[in-house]
């Protein structure tokens, strides 16, 4: 049992806050994914909960015991690195060996777990080789059997995909789901690629400037933004957001079309819909054409709405010209509504 | 007005004739330094009568006779080995100092980092003529003078900026991720440094060390001043050798020289490392 909580962290280096105060619980054998653009923080917070770092404030509790004042070696936990960091002057087998022998297991176990590992990670045939006689690709696989070979409570894994090239990336993206959810260990997964943290996560927690925006199941994430942030960071193209205007009787305007709304005291909220969530009809709003992009499967229509920019994906077989009057009408249960002050959902 | 008729160089010649300062600065340099050390070479490898007659051969005669006089000439052997064991002593203290240093240097951020990096290097700027006197005063004092640890440590001062420097960059060269993939995978820091760094370092500092021993091995100055009975080679040389003959004086150089060429042609890709880092 590896529960994970992360109780108001913070972290300060010098004047500048990486982390306010944050809050995040990590159930046993999760796969949690923290996602956010480069400086949101994230990778302090894995760097806090590997023991790499010292949080200003705050506690990490990992399987029921407080460990933010633990070595990393004594917090069961194992590391994949964005570089690798796979030991140079060791071959690939002693680079697996090499926790199990500060553990001083038998040889027979040290064996019988590297072997394990490297068959599970294919690379059994390069046991011998040394780090420079590897590509990146197999790098990544020596590094990933280096932290299964522990039979760790927790893997923490820093942007571990990046350096790879697109397709190899998506091969191990796959493989590596499999292999950590057969592993049944908890893992903490930090990425700035938003289709690695929906393809991966059992959760994921969306970052920003030193915050967890979101933390959520990846369908709820891209659904239901908890704000406005989220909307717009997760997704390609992003969401929509149109100011809306309260009328006498309650309901909003948004660019011409009423619009039944939550109830709010505000008189000006946000509008917000997800590009594919809009079907061009008879009604609803107005857009004027600008740039047609057809994707194959879909065509992506970027429009002018209230002199805004507003993206949709139509069926590719809609005969559209640019310069076009369109009418997009927004599906009514997708249609979400955002308070532009503290730009959290309403 | 007058007016001032420039005649424009044609680019071709401009590029010959720097092409034309480049070789000729190259070999005037390349001369510079090679020349005394072939003539140093050829003499001390001739038979004292062929070092005095004239005209000069161009390959030396590969006698040994200046060589074994001068290795047999009274004090010599004691010479050459308090000179080893004052550069020991100066390699073990450089690096045992300079490599914790440089490691510091590279891996932590202190208050004072930087003003500690210029400092290391502004030993150098103070003129060892000057420190002498009172360090021979102080030496005297407390009963350093005329031992090889005393002469080691003044040693240890003039080479420790460069065991810092080249140890610096030897480790910045290191990545980090390294250390703290082996404190993730069960090591102190202490283990991991040696586990993980040291045998990743370990060439390069093995250069820095014999970089130290070659300061020491050639400083004439501080073995001068600070040495009476136990001189080192250096010091004896320029002692004995003002009044020996021409080609004990060869084969003396020659002693000196190549030693430190040979090592200093060992550990060249290291230096050229540190320099490399330090022009940043």
């Amino acid at each position: 049992m590896a529960e994970i909580a992360i109780k108001q962290v913070a972290k300060r280096f010098g004047g500048f806050t990486a982390l306010h105060q944050v809050d995040l619980t990590i159930a046993d054998q999760e796969f949690m994914v923290l996602l956010g653009a480069s400086g949101c923080g994230k990778t302090t917070l894995l760097r806090i909960v590997a023991g790499l770092e010292t949080p200003s404030q705050g506690e990490v509790w990992i399987g029921g015991r407080r460990v933010d004042h633990l070595p990393p070696r004594d917090r069961g936990i194992a590391m994949v690195f964005q570089n690798y960091a796979v030991f140079p002057h060791l071959t690939v087998f002693e680079n697996i060996a090499f926790g199990l022998r500060m553990k001083k297991l038998p040889q027979p176990e040290v064996e019988r777990r590297v072997t394990r590992t490297a068959e599970l990670m294919h690379i059994e045939q390069l046991l011998k080789r040394y780090s420079g006689q590897l590509s990146g690709g197999q790098r990544q696989r020596v590094a990933v059997a280096r932290a299964l070979a522990m039979e760790p409570d927790v893997i923490l894994m820093d942007e571990p995909l990046s350096n790879l090239d697109a397709l190899l990336r998506l091969e191990m993206r796959a493989e590596l789901k499999g292999v950590l959810a057969a592993s049944k260990t908890t893992t903490i997964y930090v990425t700035h690629d938003q289709v690695e943290a929906m393809s991966l996560a059992d959760r994921i927690a969306v970052m920003h400037q030193g915050r967890i925006v979101q933390a959520a199941t990846p369908v709820e994430v891209y659904r239901n933004p908890a704000a406005r942030f989220v909307g717009s960071f997760i997704g390609n193209p992003p969401m929509n957001f149109i100011p809306a205007t309260k009328t006498a009787n309650g309901s909003w305007t948004v660019a011409g079309l009423a619009l039944p709304g939550p109830k709010s005291d505000k008189r000006k909220i946000e509008f917000a819909i997800r590009p594919e969530d809009v079907d061009a009809g008879d009604e609803g709003l107005h857009a004027t054409v600008r740039v047609i992009e057809p994707l194959g499967p879909h065509t992506l229509v970027t429009c002018d709405v209230e002199g805004g920019l507003f993206r949709a994906i139509l069926e590719s077989n809609a005969a559209i010209a640019v310069g076009d009057h369109l009418r997009l009408a927004p599906k009514a249960d997708r249609i979400r509504w955002f308070d532009p002050e503290t730009t959290n959902a309403l | 007005m007058i007016a001032v008729a420039e005649i424009p160089i044609a680019v071709p010649a401009v590029r010959k004739a720097g092409n034309w300062l480049l070789v000729a600065t190259v070999i005037l340099l390349s001369v510079w330094v090679l020349l005394p050390i072939y003539l140093l070479t050829v003499n001390a490898l001739s038979s004292p009568e062929e070092v005095t007659a004239f005209p000069k051969r161009f390959f030396p005669s590969f006698d040994i006779g200046s060589l074994s006089f001068f290795i047999n000439f009274a004090g010599v052997g004691r010479a050459l080995w308090n000179s080893v064991l004052v550069a020991t002593l100066t390699m073990i203290l450089s690096i045992g100092f300079g490599a914790p240093a440089g490691y510091a240097l590279s891996r932590f951020d202190f208050p004072g980092k930087g003003t500690f990096r210029f400092l290391v290097l502004m030993t150098r700027a103070f003129p060892l003529p000057l420190l002498a006197l009172p360090l021979a005063v102080m030496f005297i004092r407390t009963g350093l003078d005329d031992t090889a640890i005393g002469l080691a440590l003044v040693h240890t001062t003039l080479a420790l900026p460069f065991a810092v420097l080249i140890t610096f960059s030897l480790f910045s060269g290191i990545p980090v991720e390294l250390e703290e993939a082996a404190w993730t995978l069960g090591c102190t820091r202490l283990q991991a440094f040696r586990k993980v760094i040291l045998p990743l370092a370990l060439p390069g500092m093995a250069a820095s060390a014999v970089f130290a021993f070659t300061i020491s091995w050639n400083e004439v100055f501080a073995a001068a001043v600070l040495t009476i009975e136990n001189r080192t080679l250096t010091a004896f040389l320029l002692q004995s050798l003002g009044e020996s003959p021409l080609y004990l004086k060869f084969a003396g150089g020659a002693a000196l020289v190549i030693p430190a060429l040979i090592f200093i042609f060992a550990v060249r890709k290291y230096l050229f490392a540190m320099w490399g880092i330090a022009n940043r």
